[in-house]
């Protein structure tokens, strides 16, 4: 499909910009012509999985991080999302200082005192890119620093993912297990009108190709090399005198910064959050996507997210049993037959050889 | 004194369910290097085994008897399947094994789910077993000391086996270093078929064991699993020393959490304490030493 000379295309400035427009007329043009209200929200939500697959790609993929705890910093920013349309909603009925309606069905009165800050939409946001950013270098250093990584990164992140969402279940005052819903309004607009369910889904669409972009320019600048050094042969990069875990720890950041503002984008596209969506499984969930697309691909992840959200969302319904039999088989047959993804098919002439098999 | 007595059999019981969970693991993680997500689904395995045997038996005694080795069998023959199918095609690319293993368990779950259906089923627990007894002032659930027994057993078989016999030998030859231990002449893919069969058949066991404290779901062995892994990790990887360890400190230390907050907090806390505990010891408590780079 993409032969040699456009990729070759692609990779010029010229190229860029014409996939970037592409991109653009596709999500921006096309998409809200030909999808219903209805489709166009569900597509919304599949690319806040796509964004969260963007880190991945960055992290895994381009930096040899298996982080199988992305839920947790897509929970972070989807709680503190959430607490503040909870509590813009309570504002909005009874006034300042008022107690979001779950809180009274559970009997809370009074509002928690980490909660009165999230009635600022500017603290909020704030919140949403520094919060999950700053626990993700603290985490990162802790463990990279000390050179734990492969399988036992691995481990400790999806324990991070499972002790996350214990947590989040035993906490009343954030819905407990059945997690935060039924919002009415973001940041002043209803949300029950279609108008602002399209501009959701054009904030969505917008995120998602500056995620994009961003990734695109690490990927491309020193640091983005260094990162696939690190990857490829840590020892040689270190004795070259560099700190391979600051290397590391800046791409966990970035993942975990996209994780969150997907998250954020996530709770008003689809109106709730619950500890089910964060956890071990839905974690490691996000991850084949990832590993379908082509896990070191720019492209790849995007489209392998959207492929199987659209999957689960049409599949799971009709035959639960049968999805998640593919959803096995899947990750069996992609990640032993097809470690480099869909993205490896259209390479026809590698410049590298098994770049992918090295990063394990 | 019965607070303390208390927490310190909480404590054990807890510790001695993790080290059950962890033993295969920690026995598979130690030769190949290779994490299997799967093994919680071996567990779940063992847990249907004694379902099973004792819908087929009838007596709970006889059958839990009986379902043990049984076990330890189709735990150990999924594990050997899992090995020649897959694993050993992925030597070298350990975080690819890990994520085809759980794509294996995803795959076991549903297949659970629809050979005995979602909802949980009850294994009836032996006469002999039921009740408690009283120790130091404290009763004690006498199926609580049947499995520190059984892991104690278990413990005990695994080393005798590696310390012992020929076969054992081999194992921790190629565990030490593969390369020399191939140029003497072992054959080490035998030898990891067999490592992973015990391993796996450990699951088994541990499952049947677990079907004594709690009932059988299809994902029974995904919620022993991560702390399976976090014992694994805490004590050094593929050493039994370590997991044997580490289980009982991870199982007082919860026991402690879940006495002073809640049992939510403490997971959290047990995790952070590990998160502290790598940095002190980042290959884990016990590591085996050698002269490479990672």
């Amino acid at each position: 499909m993409s032969p040699a000379p456009v990729r070759m295309f692609l990779k010029t400035r010229l190229g860029t910009w014409t996939g970037f427009g592409a991109a653009a007329i596709v999500l921006f043009g096309l998409a809200p012509l030909l999808l219903s209200g209805f489709r166009l929200g569900l597509l919304a939500q599949f690319i806040c999985y796509a964004i969260v697959a963007v880190g991945i790609g960055l992290a895994w993929g381009r930096g040899g991080m298996l982080t199988l705890g992305q839920g947790v910093f897509f929970g972070m920013g989807a709680y503190l999302m959430a607490m503040h349309l909870k509590m813009a909603d309570a504002e909005f009925r009874n006034g300042p200082g008022a107690v979001p309606d779950f809180m009274e069905l559970a009997g809370i009165r009074e509002l928690p005192a980490y909660w009165a800050p999230f009635s600022s939409p500017a603290f909020t946001i704030a919140m949403i890119l520094l919060l999950p950013t700053a626990f993700a270098v603290l985490l990162g250093l802790a463990v990279f620093k000390r050179r734990v990584k492969g399988a036992y990164f691995a481990i400790l992140s999806q324990a991070l993912a499972g002790a996350f969402a214990i947590l989040l279940i035993g906490q009343q005052s954030l819905g407990g297990f059945n997690g935060l819903s039924r919002f009415q309004y973001f940041f002043g607009f209803t949300l029950a009108d279609p108008v602002n369910q399209q501009m959701l889904y054009f904030i969505a669409a917008g995120v998602l190709l500056a995620v994009v972009a961003i990734a695109l320019q690490l990927r491309r600048s020193r640091y983005g090399e260094l990162l696939v050094a690190v990857r490829d042969a840590e020892e040689r990069v270190r004795f070259l005198g560099y700190d391979a875990a600051n290397v590391k720890v800046v791409a966990y950041a970035v993942a975990a910064l996209f994780a969150s503002v997907a998250g954020a984008v996530f709770v008003p596209v689809v109106g709730i959050i619950s500890p089910a969506s964060i956890g071990i499984v839905p974690s490691i969930m996000f991850i084949l996507g990832v590993a379908i697309g082509g896990r070191a691909s720019l492209v790849g992840p995007v489209v392998g997210a959207l492929a199987v959200a659209w999957a689960q969302t049409a599949l799971s319904e009709q035959f639960p049993s049968a999805w998640t039999y593919a959803q096995g088989l899947l990750f069996i047959a992609i990640i032993a037959l097809l470690p480099g993804g869909i993205a490896s098919v259209f390479k026809r002439f590698p410049t590298k050889r098994t770049p992918v098999e090295a990063a394990a | 004194m019965d607070l303390l007595v208390g927490q310190l059999f909480t404590g054990l019981s807890t510790g001695s369910i993790l080290l059950l969970a962890a033993l295969g693991l920690s026995l598979t993680y130690g030769q190949m290097g290779v994490i299997n997500m799967a093994h919680g689904e071996f567990i779940m395995a063992g847990c249907y085994t004694a379902y099973v045997v004792q819908q087929a038996v009838g007596d709970a005694g006889a059958s839990l008897l009986i379902a043990l080795p049984v076990g330890f069998l189709v735990g150990g023959a999924m594990g050997l399947v899992l090995e020649t199918l897959l694993i050993r095609r992925l030597y070298h690319r350990p975080l690819d094994t890990l994520l085809v293993t759980f794509g294996v368990g995803l795959i076991l779950q549903q297949v659970a789910r629809d050979v005995f259906g979602a909802p949980a089923v009850n294994v009836a627990v032996p006469e002999a077993l039921r009740g408690g007894v009283d120790l130091l002032g404290v009763t004690v659930p006498k199926t609580r000391l049947f499995i520190m027994a059984l892991a104690v057993v278990s413990v005990a078989a695994v080393t005798l086996v590696l310390r012992f016999t020929p076969a054992g030998r081999r194992i921790r030859a190629v565990v030490g270093n593969r390369d020399l231990a191939e140029t003497a002449g072992i054959s080490s893919r035998r030898v990891d078929a067999g490592t992973f069969f015990i391993g796996s058949g450990l699951a088994g066991v541990a499952g049947v064991a677990l079907t004594l404290i709690g009932s059988t779901s299809p994902t029974t062995g995904q919620s022993y699993l991560v702390d399976a892994f976090l014992v694994v990790v805490a004590g050094g990887m593929g050493r039994i020393k370590g997991a044997v360890v580490a289980a009982v400190a991870l199982g007082a230390l919860q026991a402690v959490f879940e006495t002073y907050s809640t049992a939510s907090l403490a997971k959290v806390g047990v995790f952070l304490v590990i998160v502290v505990f790598l940095q002190l010891r980042p290959q884990g408590l016990f590591t085996l030493r050698t002269r490479s780079l990672a």
